[in-house]
């Protein structure tokens, strides 16, 4: 870029003539680059040499595309990628909006305690919530224990190690990203249209179902995007609480290139997901600021 | 809200249909409560576990002590993967809390050709899934040399922790009068001046939730340090993530207390920073 070249041919001038307010502008452009070039060598250059690698390895052709698309093994991880992830995108969905509804009409104080209950886990490490599901939900764990305690099961419950902890893991993990989005949406619903309805004679039913939910429906829709997008990408979760017929397409990935040195295989699976986290994020990116959801949290 | 079909609601009420306390609202209530339960119980459940004097894991408690805290400070492996952190999240977070800030200021302060692109390539560690971005890390470290280096790791978690800093520190920048600094310059102030004096100052709450921003993603990134790391140099994330792999030893428990505690308290100075630029 010509901006670091004309800053450094000008001269330094203290007081604010015309130019130098331009002069100025090109000096905050230039402030851009390190941190670009920056991620162009250590992430950019990095994870494009990988996709290539999808088309190059062993050999050039889209071999590697034909085998993950064909054999079942790989087919079989794919689409327990799309149902686990669709499913923990309903079930916080439905966690999450009733959540949400109550953090956006409840007063300051509410706000702020259930904001804070969101923010906890947002903020901990995922391995020691992990590694707390652990504890709660194997076999002799927690849950089990207090479940056999008060009678109400005789045998040990397999909760962990399988599709039940995967989901319970994740939708903890991941719930907060639909909260955010959702109560961004709904705290800036205009009260006078809900008021309106109610003059009008609406019951509280009629007002949530024909006004409230309809106004909420772009907040719905980023926090399903979001929350789906993040799933599908998934690993340290469903690889610590799931059993081996709960892989996904990230533990699917680490797999082929970290254990066997497939490179071919593991980059096609890459390109895969990638393609559909991109697609769906532009999706997201028309109903949301990406930046303002994870910029927004307080 | 009245799935209930109780419709008794006084009109003087129904003016304003969110400050009733009806049973609908109740069940609300009740469920919201239920799910906050859901979302932190679980964490605090490592507390107790960590100052259990079991030597297996068992709860609750049969009686209390700090064993697993002294095993996890007089084991080696422990401590240097808890000194092998530090050093990685330091040079991290002053790394991108440079990088991330300069970027954020130019991002939202001035419009230049391609600004699209460099956003998209600046926000990629967001949306790329982590394990893409391992992968190719690992590729490209093992062509480099850096697998396994202190060097690599700092790169790496800076690489993930610039989209942070950039996101919170916009968020400030926002909301500063961007004349104040003309103004300075106006009066004779140098660009630097101008910047340190005036601009800085207020953004200063971004710039540090950013840098705790950055710090914490070094210190629990664990999926690209599990492919860039080794035996000899091997993060505290990393570390955990082998001992929760094999058994559940409690001495866990212990680093997830202290985890814990630490992540409580950025959380608690976050939120003490945003409150002045809101």
């Amino acid at each position: 870029m010509a901006t670091t070249r004309q800053l450094a041919d000008q001269p330094e001038v203290g007081a604010l003539a015309p130019t130098s307010l331009g002069r100025m502008r090109l000096g905050t452009t230039a402030l851009v680059l390190p941190a670009s070039l920056f991620l162009l060598i250590t992430f950019v250059y990095p994870v494009g040499l990988l996709l290539l690698r999808s088309v190059s390895f062993p050999t050039w052709g889209i071999e590697n595309y034909a085998t993950i698309f064909q054999e079942t093994i790989y087919l079989r991880v794919l689409a327990n990628t799309v149902v686990i992830s669709g499913a923990v995108t309903l079930i916080t969905l439905l966690l999450g909006y009733p959540y949400a509804y109550l953090m956006a009409t409840g007063s300051p104080l509410t706000q702020r305690a259930m904001a804070f209950v969101v923010l906890v886990p947002f903020w901990t490490s995922i391995l020691v919530r992990t590694y707390a599901w652990l504890v709660l939900l194997q076999r002799r764990g927690l849950v089990n224990r207090t479940l056999e305690w008060s009678g109400l099961i005789t045998e040990p419950l397999d909760l962990v190690h399988n599709r039940i902890g995967v989901y319970i893991g994740m939708t903890q993990v991941l719930l907060p990203f639909m909260v955010f989005p959702l109560f961004a949406v709904m705290s800036r619903i205009d009260r006078s249209h809900l008021q309106a309805a109610s003059n009008l004679g609406a019951p509280p039913t009629q007002v949530f179902i024909r006004v409230f939910l309809p106004l909420s429906l772009p907040g719905v829709i980023a926090g399903v995007l979001l929350v789906f997008i993040l799933s599908l990408g998934y690993y340290i979760t469903p690889a610590l609480l799931g059993g081996p017929r709960d892989i996904m397409i990230a533990q699917l990935i680490q797999e082929q290139i970290g254990e066997f040195g497939e490179w071919g295989i593991g980059a096609a699976l890459a390109t895969v997901l990638l393609i559909g986290t991109v697609l769906l994020a532009a999706l997201l990116n028309r109903f949301i600021k990406l930046d303002r959801i994870w910029g927004g949290q307080t | 809200m009245n799935p209930l079909g109780v419709a008794v609601v006084p009109p003087e009420e129904r003016a304003s249909p969110f400050a009733r306390f009806d049973l609908p609202r109740l069940l609300l209530v009740v469920v919201c409560v239920a799910i906050g339960i859901f979302l932190i119980l679980p964490i605090f459940i490592v507390i107790p576990i960590s100052f259990s004097s079991a030597k297996f894991l068992q709860f609750p408690p049969p009686g209390w002590s700090l064993q697993w805290y002294q095993a996890f400070f007089s084991s080696p492996a422990w401590m240097n993967a808890l000194k092998t952190s530090a050093t990685i999240a330091v040079p991290t977070t002053i790394l991108a809390t440079l990088l991330g800030t300069a970027a954020a200021l130019a991002m939202i302060r001035s419009k230049f050709p391609g600004a699209t692109l460099i956003n998209a390539v600046i926000m990629a560690p967001l949306i790329v899934p982590l394990i893409i971005a391992a992968c190719g890390i690992f590729a490209v470290f093992r062509i480099w040399g850096l697998i396994g280096t202190i060097g690599g790791l700092i790169l790496a978690h800076t690489a993930l922790a610039i989209p942070f800093v950039v996101v919170t520190v916009s968020a400030s920048v926002r909301t500063v009068d961007q004349r104040l600094e003309q103004a300075a310059r106006g009066l004779g102030a140098s660009p630097l001046v101008a910047f340190r004096r005036i601009t800085l100052p207020l953004i200063l709450p971004g710039v540090l939730s950013g840098a705790l921003f950055a710090f914490v993603t070094s210190l629990d990134e664990v999926i690209v340090s599990l492919f860039i790391s080794t035996a000899q140099v091997r993060p505290l994330a990393v570390q955990m993530w082998s001992d929760v792999r094999g058994a559940i030893d409690p001495t866990i428990a212990a680093v997830s207390t202290l985890l814990f505690g630490f992540s409580l308290g950025v959380l608690l100075l976050v939120s003490l920073m945003r409150r002045p630029s809101r």
